[in-house]
């Protein structure tokens, strides 16, 4: 509370704290050989999750619902839907 | 790693078109920038107390004062000769279309250096799927049902960037989420300009319009290709460019995914009014000049 | 030095001594010279502040909201129909806790249409979280200015307040004041610095949405702060009397309150007419007196409980209605001694609404009744006074 001062003004980009990830029934599977690094499935990400590490783009799952947006945009179909057990 | 502007940990439903449209915005815009949101989809998403998605800073106060505040922030920073700083509202339809457009046409008028960007998911998303200014002929929404007497929404959508245009602001664009470059060139662009600037971003609503998991960003570009959503840019009072449509599309491809439409293919009547669909979509060709 | 001037000049000065880093106006009869005159003042350079010509009041205090959260020390003024428009807007404000001033120019609400005073409009925005302070004259109104801000913006308080002001009984008389000295206003209140603005420096998020586990700390808070300003209120007051060399009482304020039996408690700018009855009647040998409530928000009911504790009767005179009920100052001083060991009968009467001219044989005649309380107890505990007899 004090934190927030009188006027209860909230600190930038601290929904991080929440992991979005639980909403998840599908996971996203990057194939990262047929991946030809047009990072679409990043710009196109709602939750601002996917990212180039090392190269490769991969999705942050403390925050990926699982909406499969990246999947049904890439171009290459690497990235595959896969039922979260 | 490039942090987004646009945290995670946001609450927008799972492939919701919003947050893309949002982060597009913030990225082209840059950390130097204050935000004014109305209230909606986004506000309560975003700023879940007590956190926040926003690594810019960012005001709400009510539904229909966004343009308002945004001026008030505008007339202050301009008092204080912080000139540098780009001053975005981002706001629903519901909100830019109906209930603020007195507080829009006011800060228009008054020539602020705004740029205000809706994201158009052409209905009150936010409530639960009622009928906006922005939603277009005869979709379904809560509030404009099937029936024995319905086809869905009576009135084609509002022309929003016309009234804009009316205003005589310096620049006007419509953008997608589905044309990322696109969106992100006319944000910078609209920033550059000597006044206010409107861009309306079309951002599918997975939960109101009714389509597959993962198919947001294919049903932006449908719009576009159908040219139910033509893609142009007015400077000056002048239509200066539109993107063209390489293969324009039957309005059915669009609609036909869509549950918000559904009724239009079963319905006795349907038939007449994807026609009239149709012309609106062939009208836009025309107007905008979107195929070679 | 005194200057005969308008009201509404008297005031747009004071708002220029301020200085104001905002300023955001609508026109709206009987407010509209106020503004005017500020216009004049930036346009002839005398004050240097960005001025906003608003689409509606809706907007002028919407875009203050904006102006204060980047740092802005921000005024507007309103009356009637124009603060009813800001309703949503003056519930925002306080709840943001944005230091926002405002003239409220006290004028009747339609329907029907009238342009002329009553307090219906500030009494009805009475649980918006705003301080509400009325001033009886002009030279109270002018100094008010100053003493708001210093209030509102105190970093404990930080919430918004109006000076009320009766519409065209003050806003268009041409009276004698002293015009405040700009020096000395800036000695007595310090410049706005908020803890935190709209910065990209420092990117926080202002208006933030909340579920029912936080919504009640920030009413809370917004409380706290509202009863914390009652002794500030006071403080504030004393010191611009050790400054400026004018003083009007803090809270209240009372006249004629030694040995009173009848007792009056009122608003604005009926008093000077009350004070005049009450000389009268005093020579005559009616006991009566008048306790002025000038914060109707926060309410002073500590204060009042005090002034009010030998009175025999009590008679609340007030320039508003709440519809099925009584009026609405009554209500809040019978709810403030419920309470307490006082259990002097209390009565009230709306008067002066939508511009009816109150005079002294009306404050006389309403003190008469007073003191047939005294006697032969409540007859009538509230009444719309002096009805034309077609409508009993």
């Amino acid at each position: 509370m004090s934190k927030c001062g009188v006027r209860m003004v909230v600190e930038p980009g601290s929904t991080e704290i929440t992991k979005t990830g639980a909403w998840r029934t599908f996971v996203p599977v990057f194939d990262h050989d047929k991946c030809i690094k047009c990072s679409l499935c990043e710009i196109y990400c709602p939750e601002s999750c996917i990212h180039q590490i090392e190269g490769n783009f991969v999705p942050d799952l403390d925050y990926c619902k699982g909406c499969s947006v990246c999947a049904h945009e890439c171009p290459r179909e690497a990235i595959t839907m896969v039922l979260e057990e | 790693m490039q942090e987004s502007l646009f945290a995670p940990g946001h609450r927008a439903c799972a492939g919701c078109g919003m947050p893309t449209a949002i982060k597009l915005v913030l990225d082209a815009a840059g950390p130097n920038t204050i935000v004014t949101s109305p209230t909606g989809c986004l506000e309560v998403t975003s700023t879940p107390f007590p956190e926040s998605s926003w690594r810019v800073p960012w005001i709400h106060s009510l539904f229909e004062n966004a343009a308002a505040v945004a001026s008030g922030v505008e007339v202050a920073l301009k008092k204080f000769r912080k000139t540098d700083i780009n001053l975005l509202v981002i706001g629903g339809d519901g909100s830019t279309f109906d209930i603020g457009i007195g507080a829009i046409s006011g800060m228009f008028d008054r020539g602020h250096r705004i740029t205000y960007v809706c994201y158009d998911n052409e209905a009150y998303m936010n409530t639960g799927v009622q009928r906006s200014g922005s939603t277009p002929f005869c979709a379904k929404t809560t509030t404009t049902p099937t029936g024995k007497l319905s086809l869905g929404n009576p009135r084609p959508k509002k022309d929003m960037p016309a009234i804009a245009v009316a205003h005589k602001v310096p620049y006007v664009a419509t953008a997608s989420i589905a044309y990322p470059v696109d969106l992100r060139r006319k944000v910078k662009r609209s920033l550059k300009a000597d006044g206010p600037a409107y861009i309306q971003i079309s951002a599918p609503c997975i939960t109101g319009w009714s389509f597959e998991a993962g198919d947001t960003i294919e049903q932006a570009r449908l719009a576009v290709e159908t040219c139910l959503w033509p893609l142009y840019e007015y400077v000056d009072g002048v239509l200066v460019g539109a993107k063209k449509v390489r293969r324009k599309r039957p309005v059915e491809d669009y609609l036909k995914t869509q549950g918000r439409y559904k009724h239009l293919f079963k319905a006795e009547g349907g038939a007449e009014v994807l026609a009239q669909i149709q012309a609106m979509a062939d009208a836009n060709a025309e107007k905008f000049g979107l195929l070679d | 030095m005194m200057k005969v001037v308008e009201g509404s000049y008297a005031i747009a000065d004071a708002v220029r001594c301020c200085s104001p880093d905002v300023v955001s106006v609508y026109p709206i009869t009987p407010q509209t010279h106020i503004v005017e005159h500020l216009s004049e003042f930036v346009a002839d350079g005398k004050l240097d502040c960005g001025y906003i010509n608003v689409d509606s009041e809706f907007s002028s205090l919407s875009s203050l909201i904006g102006a204060s959260a980047a740092g802005a020390r921000t005024y507007t003024s309103t009356t009637s129909q124009g603060l009813a428009l800001m309703f949503e807007v003056l519930y925002n404000v306080s709840g943001m806790r944005l230091p926002i001033v405002m003239t409220t120019v006290n004028r009747a609400l339609s329907a029907p249409l009238s342009i002329w005073n009553d307090q219906q409009d500030a009494l009805g925005a009475r649980d918006s979280g705003w301080i509400q302070i009325y001033a009886e004259n002009v030279q109270e109104a002018i100094d008010l200015t100053p003493q708001l801000y210093k209030i509102s913006e105190d970093p404990k308080i930080l919430t918004p307040s109006m000076s009320c002001m009766d519409g065209f009984i003050l806003t268009h008389v041409y009276e004698p004041v002293e015009f405040l000295d700009e020096e000395k206003v800036r000695e007595f209140l310090p410049p706005f610095r908020p803890e935190y603005v709209l910065d990209p420096k420092n990117p926080k998020t202002f208006g933030a949405f909340t579920d029912p586990s936080w919504f009640t700390e920030f009413k809370y808070l917004q409380h706290q702060a509202m009863q914390r300003s009652l002794e500030k209120i006071e403080e504030v007051s004393k010191e611009f009397e050790e400054v400026f060399g004018r003083g009007y009482g803090g809270l209240i304020d009372t006249y004629a309150m030694e040995d009173a039996e009848i007792v009056l408690v009122t608003m604005g700018s009926i008093i000077g007419t009350i004070k005049e009855a009450i000389d009268e009647l005093r020579s005559e040998g009616v006991k009566v007196g008048l306790v002025k409530i000038r914060c109707y928000r926060p309410f002073p009911a500590e204060a009042l409980k005090k002034a009010l504790k030998d009175a025999n009767v009590i008679a609340v005179i007030e320039k508003d209605v709440s519809m099925g009920y009584e009026s609405a100052l009554l209500t809040d001083l019978k709810g403030a001694l419920y309470n307490s060991s006082i259990r002097t009968p209390i009565i009230g009467f709306a008067v002066g609404l939508g511009g009816r001219d109150v005079g002294i044989k009306h404050i006389r005649s309403m003190v008469e009744k007073a003191s047939k309380v005294k006697d032969a107890g409540i007859e009538s505990e509230f009444e719309i006074f002096e009805v034309k007899p077609e409508c009993l």
